[in-house]
């Protein structure tokens, strides 16, 4: 059977700062420089799915069901949130782009049909992107 | 794997031209990039990068130095210059193809250095034409 890739985009925007919380402002100012400082990005998430075609429907997954989970998962989390202050993922840890990649990858994972999620890619300015990829997929 | 790429730009010019051949064959092989005027792109190029993710900084190799080597190692020895006249490119036509290559044999052991592996260099000539070099497809 055809192994089929296909990759769907959103768009949030979402404040954030750079800190730990066991370090002090200056340390953390020290640690992270700038984005210490709370500041913001429109972020871009790729979510690539793999799987067959259903023979009937021809789809990997409905669209509409992968939005529901992106609308659920990501959008109402993030969007027009602070990472620091509206979610827990970020108590322990800097939301850097690669920190946040890891915790998009786990929401979809759980949140999608076992085995589907291929790969993410978030963006997070013009020059800046990180991409988690499942080793174990082919 | 995760990986990470930051996306820089440098502007250059070259002469697709082998020093062993004449000018008509240059020109027969190169078409109009043989002008010996020079001709000049707005390069883009970005740089990936793998390894672990470093728990205290949460990043895979810090931004700035990442930044500060690629700046030093390409941007600031290519940007703005004609790239025939830099030593890689004596002896080798500088292609967009053999430029990526040159990239990523500069970048590999700095960025080793600083605790990262680079896997891909991909560098866009113009908007329509990328070239891409590295270990990762």
């Amino acid at each position: 059977m055809a192994l089929v890739r296909l990759t769907r985009a959103i768009d949030f925007s979402t404040s954030l700062r750079y800190r730990h919380p066991d370090l002090s402002e200056a340390e953390n100012r020290r640690r992270f420089g700038r984005k210490a400082a709370q500041h913001g990005h429109n972020y871009r998430l790729e979510v690539t799915l793999r799987g067959e075609p259903d023979p009937v429907t021809g789809m990997v997954i409905d669209l509409k069901d992968l939005q529901q989970v992106l609308d659920r998962e990501i959008m109402e989390r993030f969007d027009h949130r602070d990472l620091n202050r509206d979610t827990a993922f970020f108590e322990k840890q800097p939301p850097t782009p690669e920190n946040f990649v890891i915790v998009i990858h786990r929401l979809l994972a759980d949140a999608l049909p076992s085995g589907l999620l291929d790969r993410v890619r978030l963006q997070e300015d013009p020059d800046t992107w990180v991409e988690l990829l499942d080793e174990a997929q082919p | 794997m995760i990986a990470l790429t930051r996306r820089y730009r440098f502007p250059a010019a070259h002469v697709l031209a082998h020093p062993d051949l004449s000018a008509e064959e240059n020109a027969l092989t190169y078409g109009k990039c043989a002008n010996p005027a020079g001709h000049g792109h707005d390069y883009g190029l970005e740089i990936t990068v793998t390894g672990e993710v470093d728990a205290e900084t949460g990043s895979i190799v810090e931004r700035d130095a990442l930044d500060a080597l690629v700046s030093e190692r390409v941007l600031d020895r290519f940007g703005h210059r004609m790239l025939n006249e830099d030593p890689d490119f004596r002896e080798r036509v500088p292609t967009a193809e053999n430029i990526a290559v040159v990239i990523h044999d500069a970048l590999a052991a700095p960025i080793a250095a600083a605790g990262a592996r680079l896997v891909r260099v991909d560098l866009h000539e113009t908007r329509r034409n990328r070239f891409a070099y590295g270990e990762l497809p």
